[in-house]
């Protein structure tokens, strides 16, 4: 296991503080939204796109390029963040999500915005579109690697199971999925409300590699990603221990964040608590 | 241009086409939900087996991997039968296909009645309405083997989702090589001044047979051929309607949100005339052969002959109140 160097580990860091405190504003300017689940991910996004994934901001459309698929789309304030801080768009953009005529979609949408690979929203799709993919890049001989961030929840939807099945069944070693396992969906606990634990035991009977890490510490992330790569013959899964509202003291592991913006001064606490300036 | 004595079923048709366009473009992949045997795609996997993917008996992930590959610029085609190409997965289609307008040819097969003794729960008699409701998705329902293999050969040129709707027994083959297929252009098979017939898929035949029928009465019938229900050809309908004041749409689907209703629609934008629509009377179907369920359900030429006089009298009841 190579270590990570500190310096990388304190700039991704830094970017996971600046995605908090642009998705909390983007939130509170729009008035509705999900801080809960984008917050619980920020470690992982960062990490994909400030160091892992092969991208060309400019030219979005790369044939060789990573993709990332968001499969739990109401992450979407925090897909958006990451790709203005990469140079996808102009970040001054973020504060009209949700406003008509926005490219910033509630949910993500292809079409609109440079840099969004799929259009989800409705969940459990995500990993069969990001299976479409990887087996294109087979076929094509390309040496992409295809991301797939699921959510816990999401899991309950069959199609996670028939995607899960398939992408073994091709051997698709190309691609990857991370599970964002913050523990709450809507209605309370994943595991009361319905549940699909065990979650590695589940992945690896249907033939992935499952490797599981505390989905806010980059050098276990980093080192995750660096192992998924590496898997060969068949899917990989980073089962990722997260808390849902991570970084906002208030908004941790309470189910009431899942999908309430903060108002004026829930927002001004939460960025003061990141270190940022109230809007 | 009639070869009216053969006999091949729209699928075969498919599954020829599908060889035959592999050959031509590299970019296409088929996908299948464990029934390639029954759609004709097994022909492709013996042609192409890197480019043949059998998802399984798993229609959501199906439309989802089908989705991919077309993000990927492969020009995917994903085939099952139509109940659950457009049922089963609605979800999928609509969200991860329809929504971004991805390049992804949905042919299905087995579809209305004449799927027969599979019976109700394999009958889709809803799927024209389910895929013409959605924004971007082009709707094509072929009325014989010739015209298969051209919408096919159309629809892998054409960007964007397309629905293709074929059925299971072998069907008369209306056209012949020099039949021309042009997406969104209805064709007029048979003039005629006292009423028109627009037809679409297996009822075409019908319509040819019943205006047969009618003509040896003395009435002269036009029958159209309305092969792409979405986009409609709009000007043929309202063509029609101005020629013969008197219309009826024959479909093997429900009269509801399929061809009939498309064509009122346009009549009641456009060009008020008496309409009859023959179709499925808002039932779900039932186990029998495809000829005695054609019967039951009142999709036969009888039925579109009785369709078009009712049209006609109430046409003549109306004069002097048409468009």
């Amino acid at each position: 296991m190579a270590e990570a160097a500190p310096a990388l580990l304190r700039e991704l860091e830094a970017k996971a503080r600046t995605l908090r405190v642009n998705l909390i504003r983007m939130l509170a300017e729009a008035g509705s939204g999900h801080p809960g689940g984008s917050l619980s991910a920020v470690e992982i996004v960062t990490a994909l796109y400030f160091h892992v994934m092969r991208l060309k901001p400019l030219e979005p459309d790369w044939p060789d390029r990573d993709r990332f698929i968001l499969s739990k789309g109401h992450a979407a304030p925090l897909l958006y963040a990451a790709l203005a801080e990469r140079g996808f768009f102009p970040p001054e953009e973020l504060l009209t999500l949700r406003k008509l005529g926005s490219r910033l979609q509630g949910h993500p949408d292809l079409r609109k915005l440079p840099g969004v690979e799929a259009s989800t929203g409705s969940l459990g799709q995500g990993l069969s579109i990001g299976l479409g993919i990887a087996l294109a890049g087979k076929l094509d001989g390309r040496g992409y690697r295809v991301y797939v961030l699921l959510g816990d929840g999401e899991c309950q939807e069959g199609q996670v199971w028939e995607a899960a099945m398939a992408a073994a069944h091709y051997r698709a070693d190309n691609l990857t999925a991370i599970l964002d396992y913050n523990g709450l969906q809507i209605d309370g606990p994943v595991a009361q409300v319905l549940s699909p634990l065990p979650f590695a035991e589940k992945w690896e009977a249907f033939g992935w590699a499952v490797r599981e890490v505390d989905g806010h510490d980059f050098a276990s992330l980093l080192d995750a990603f660096a192992w998924a790569a590496g898997v060969r013959g068949r899917p990989s899964l980073i089962l990722a221990r997260t808390v849902k509202g991570k970084g906002v003291s208030f908004m941790e592991n309470r189910v009431d964040w899942h999908g309430t913006a903060p108002n004026r001064e829930q927002a001004a606490r939460a960025l003061a608590e990141l270190g940022a300036p109230s809007p | 241009m009639s070869r009216q004595q053969e006999k091949i079923a729209t699928r075969d048709a498919y599954g020829r086409a599908l060889v035959e366009l592999g050959a031509r473009y590299p970019e296409i992949v088929v996908l299948d939900a464990d029934l390639s045997r029954s759609t004709k795609t097994h022909e492709f996997a013996k042609a192409f087996p890197d480019r043949f993917f059998n998802m399984g008996i798993a229609e959501q992930n199906l439309m989802g991997t089908a989705a991919g590959f077309a993000l990927a610029g492969k020009i995917p085609f994903a085939s099952t039968f139509a109940v659950f190409a457009t049922g089963r997965a609605f979800d999928q289609v609509r969200n991860t296909i329809a929504y971004p307008g991805l390049n992804v040819k949905i042919v299905a097969t087995h579809a209305g009645i004449t799927v027969g003794e599979d019976g109700a729960s394999h009958q889709a008699l809803e799927d024209i309405a389910l895929m013409r409701a959605l924004p971007n998705m082009t709707v094509i329902v072929p009325a014989d083997a010739t015209e298969t293999a051209r919408a096919v050969a159309a629809a892998a040129v054409h960007r964007g989702p397309v629905y293709i709707r074929l059925g299971r027994p072998a069907v008369p083959v209306l056209f012949g090589e020099d039949y021309k297929f042009r997406l969104g252009v209805a064709t007029i098979l048979r003039e005629g001044r006292d009423a028109a017939i627009c037809a679409t898929g297996v009822m075409v035949a019908e319509a040819l047979r019943a205006a047969e029928q009618l003509a040896a009465q003395g009435i002269e019938v036009a029958v159209a051929n309305f092969h792409t229900i979405k986009p409609l050809d709009v000007e043929t309908v309202v063509h029609l309607a101005r020629k013969t004041g008197a219309l009826v749409t024959a479909e093997e689907h429900t009269i509801y949100g399929g061809l009939g209703s498309a064509v009122a629609e346009v009549l009641g934008e456009h060009c008020p005339v008496p309409l009859v629509r023959v179709g499925i009377q808002d039932r779900f179907g039932e186990s029998g052969s495809p000829a005695e369920l054609m019967e039951a359900f009142g999709l036969t030429a009888p039925y579109i002959v009785r369709a078009a006089e009712i049209a006609r009298w109430r046409r003549d009841r109306w004069a002097g109140r048409s468009c």
